[in-house]
Order: structure tokens, then sequence, then C-alpha cells
């Protein structure tokens, strides 16, 4: 934005930002309803059925379809429900999971906000979005929806422990917090992604990719329970709370619930996709300073994408084929696995840095 | 100009919410207004150049410490009408310490005087060419490393003391064994019993 503030000065660099951010929020909210109408495919081709094939060619437009669906029904507030709170808790769910997209590098140089501690704010922000569930299911003043939502925000403060632990992993890597710095790191090929930690092999000969090649797994499935998704879907665990937090609610607000959640789902594959896979960068690098500037920002967004759908018809795909863990088991691995192995792996990441590496 | 606007409505809000947090009629309400405040907050650490605590404050105190306050406020059965009716009798004695906290406030502010090093240092919250991420652990872990240490420690010991105060051995408890459960194979959970007609497995 500063820069739009030099260019267009204080009132037109603010407006040039809303436009911007305007320009994402529609393509984010665009993508979302194929990858939703994706999430459906894949769930109905793994139990052999055909999924949404009505609405548009292959039910292309089945979201769209859903969506004024949503919009046309009435709002049912529960009697004894406290009516602000009720309609404000999908609103803080949607609204957490826009503003998070702020700081999320797509190619070089496209990001609405690169900001210095940017993975920080990531992960702040991705810490908040538990209160839109606790408040949702505690106004609903109904009794599925609050356990719902004590579960939920058991199970989100647990798993945020150890991806903070992994995240510092990470970024001791990069030895910077800003995402930019982050993604530039794991420049020039696939073994430097984080997921390899090539660099530390063919330079120090600390073969790092063991811990980070496990710790990449053990994110990618911090981030399911993180987003309440199969197998960790105990919040509205339809054979025990019906729908848990979201019970009572139903039209516009569920759908605001959905889409916040739906958006938390994409966000956390874009975040693996960052932090592991090298986000924007091309396995195989090629020379790109000669190509027009929209070509190369396109090549390199279209890595980007491409590793996000991946996560993304990974996490359907956890979700059609795994069974859901029972209560204690999530708290057990939360805990007793994940969190001392990810210390664990902060310590060696740490040694390396220390005696490892050079410069 | 869009920051001394950005000042002014994050102290507002600040000043605002905090005050909501204690006339808030409902518990829960408090606790949202708590997290408005932290917010503001945070929001004018980010103005101040401080965005790396502005963010711990947001994971710290809103992602952790808050969730935990609404947890406990939202099982709490509490009867609220009950609650505020002695409110009016304990006014004269808040008024009296409020004027107290106050007047000491005030008396501090007018003698206080700064080293004019102090001053200077006051809106550069890093050393040039540092970012605050990297001055903050300069000062937290080289500078004043067994304040630190000693710091930890004390968490620590408060930890250990409330496990011990909840920690009960119940002699008779059937304890979960995962790895047994997984090692189990047909050899060591099936029994195979071959009964003969009429005769039932008598032990």
């Amino acid at each position: 934005m500063s820069d739009f503030v030099a260019q267009f000065g204080v009132w037109g660099g603010f407006g040039m930002a809303v436009l911007q951010i305007l320009g994402f929020v529609i393509v984010l909210l665009l993508s979302l309803a194929f990858l939703l109408l994706m999430d459906r495919k894949v769930w109905a081709a793994v139990q052999m059925r055909k999924g949404p094939n009505v609405v548009g060619a292959f039910g292309l437009l089945q979201s769209f379809a859903d969506f004024f669906k949503f919009v046309f029904k009435e709002i049912v507030v529960p009697a004894g429900a406290d009516r602000t709170l009720y309609l404000l808790a999908p609103l803080i769910t949607l609204i957490l999971a826009f503003v998070t997209w702020a700081v999320v590098p797509v190619a070089p140089g496209w990001v609405i906000a690169d900001i210095n501690v940017g993975i920080l704010y990531l992960f702040a922000m991705s810490s908040l979005g538990v209160y839109g569930i606790i408040i949702g299911g505690w106004a609903s003043n109904s009794k599925y929806p609050f356990l719902g939502a004590l579960r939920s925000a058991a199970q989100m403060v647990s798993y945020e422990v150890s991806i903070g632990f992994i995240i510092v992993t990470v970024l001791l890597f990069a030895g910077s917090m800003s995402l930019t710095h982050i993604v530039e790191a794991q420049a020039g090929g696939f073994w430097n992604w984080n997921l390899l930690a090539g660099r530390a092999l063919i330079e120090d000969g600390w073969p790092m990719f063991l811990v980070m090649t496990p710790m990449a797994v053990i994110f990618f499935i911090s981030a399911l329970a993180e987003t309440n998704r199969p197998p960790f879907d105990l919040p509205e665990a339809e054979s025990e709370l019906v729908a848990g937090y979201q019970v009572e609610y139903s039209s516009t607000p569920y759908l605001l619930f959905m889409i916040g959640e739906y958006l938390n789902i994409v966000l956390m594959c874009a975040m693996t996709t960052i932090l592991f896979f090298g986000g924007w960068n091309p396995p195989i690098e090629l020379d790109t300073s000669d190509w027009p500037y929209l070509v190369s920002s396109l090549w390199y967004f279209f890595w980007f994408a491409i590793k996000v759908v991946f996560f993304f018809f990974m996490f359907a795909m956890v979700k059609a084929l795994v069974p859901r863990y029972r209560y204690d088991q999530l708290m057990r691995l939360g805990w007793k696995i994940f969190l001392p192995a990810s210390l664990v792996a902060v310590a060696a990441v740490g040694a390396y840095i220390v005696y490892g590496a050079q410069g | 100009m869009l920051a001394n606007l950005a000042f002014w409505a994050f102290s507002g809000v600040a000043i605002l919410s905090a005050l909501m947090v204690v006339i808030a009629r409902n518990p829960v309400r408090s606790v949202m207004f708590l997290i408005l405040t932290f917010f503001s907050a945070a929001g004018l650490f980010v103005l101040l150049g401080a965005e790396f605590l502005a963010m711990l404050l947001i994971v710290v105190y809103v992602g952790a410490v808050a969730v935990l306050f609404l947890f406990v406020v939202m099982m709490l059965d509490v009867d609220f009408t009950e609650l505020k009716q002695g409110f009016l009798s304990y006014v004269p004695l808040g008024a009296l310490i409020a004027i107290i906290i106050a007047a000491q406030l005030v008396m501090i502010g007018m003698t206080w005087q700064a080293s004019e090093q102090a001053m200077a240092l006051r809106a550069a919250v890093a050393p040039d060419g540092m970012s605050n991420v990297e001055a903050l652990g300069l000062v937290l872990y080289d500078d004043y490393v067994y304040f630190f240490q000693a710091a930890g420690l004390v968490l620590l010991v408060a930890m250990i003391g409330a496990i011990v105060l909840t920690l009960r051995h119940k002699p008779h408890v059937k304890r979960q064994s995962v790895s047994a459960q997984v090692g189990r194979d047909p050899k060591t959970a099936v029994d195979l019993v071959d009964v003969k007609p009429g005769q039932g497995i008598g032990e």
C-alpha cells in the first residue's frame, strides 16, 4: 500500500488498495465455488457416486445454485439466543478467514500486504478462528452447539501449539518471518523446498530432510485438526452432536460459516504450500528474467495454484477415506506425539543453524 | 494523516471497549469487549512500529488466554440479577479507590522526569537497520538471558504446583494402553474352544 501512497497520494493510494482487495476477494470467492464442487465430486467419486451433476455442465454451477438457495431462505434465530452474538459469530468466522489472506504471496510481488511478520500474522489470525465457533455455539443457547463449541475450543488450542513449533522450524531455515522471504529461500528447484531441505544436505552435509519431511506431514495433519476437517471433525460430529456448533444456524448465517470454514481450509493448503513446498517456485527453476512481467507472474502463480489445489484434493481424500477419531485419541495425538516431536525438530533445526550452516 | 486517524480510532475503541468490559451486564460480552481492547492495543503497537509485539499480543492474549477466559465464563452459571444487586452498595468504596489511584497517577505524571536520551528513544522501537524481532531477541536472549531463564523457572514452579495440587493417583482405574491395543493379534486375542454338545464351557 505504501507504494500506492507514493504513486497516487493518500486517498488515491487508499482507493487503489481497496480495489486490489476487492479483486482478490472476488477471485478467491469464485475459485472457492469450484473448489467446493471439487470437494463434493472427489468425495462422491470415492464412494462411487456421481456427485452434483444437474446444475450446469458436470454440475459446474452447483455452488452458485446453493448460494442462491441459502440466501433466499429465512434467517431463524432461536428463542433465548443472544441475538447480537448469534449473528456476529458467522461474521467473525468469515472476516477472519478473509483478512488472513492479506499476507499470502501468490506470485513474486503479488501480495496485498508484504509485512515482515507475515507468518506470525497468519498464525495469529488462524488462531482466532476459534472465536466464531465458540461464540456461535454459546449464543445458540442450545446443548449440542455448546458441546460442539467447547470441543472445538479445546481441539484448536491444542493443535495450534504444534503448528506454532513447526512454523518456528521453517522460519529458522528462512531466517525471516516474511512469507515472501520464506518462499524466496526455497527457490532453485524442488530439492531446495523445506520439505527436503536439500541445501542443508548439499552444502553442509546435514540430512535435515529427516526432520523436515516428518514436520510437513505433522503440519498437514495439524491443519486438518485446526480446520475441524474429518477425521478430526469432532465439533460437528453428526453421529454424536448432530451438527455441533452449527445446529441452530440456517440460511445466510450458515452460508457465512461454511464459506469461512472452506476459506480456512484453502488457507491451510496455501500455508502448507508456502512453508514446505516452495510456494510459487516451480519444481525445476527456469530462467524467467526475459519473459514479459505478466507471463512470468502467471507462470509462478500457476505453480502456487496447482500446489494449493493438490493439497485441497488431499483434504478431500482424507475426508473420504479416514474414519473419525475418538476425542481422547485426538488429544493424545496432539499433546503426546505432535508436541514433543515438533519440539525435538525445533532443537534439531536450531542445532543445524548454529553448528552446521555456513555463513 | 492516515496514521493519525488510525491512532485516534484505535485508542478511542480501546478506551470505550475497556469501559464496556466493566459495565457490560453479561460476562461473556465482557470478555468479548476485553478481546476488542486487546485488538486495539495491538493496533497501537503496529502504529508504533512494534509489529512483532502486536502479533504476540494477539497470539498469546487473544488466541490463548481470552479463549480460556471465555471457556470458563461460559461454563459458569451466573445469576446476573443477583450479581447486580449488591453493586450500588460498593460504589462509594470503588469510587474512593479510583480517586486515590487517579491522584497518585497524576502526582507521578507531574513529577516524572525522563532523561533526554530516553525521550529520544521513545518512538524508535528498534535501532536502525534492525527488525524489531532481532532487537527484542538481542535484549531478551543476550543482554538479560539470566533474568529470562529465572522468569521461565518461576513459571515452571507455578506449573508444577498446579499439577501437584490436582494430581490424584487412583489405584483401581483401568487405563487404556494404546500400544497393547494396537499390538493385539489373533493369537493373543482369540481363544478357540472345542465345545462338546450338551456340556457348554464349564469353568
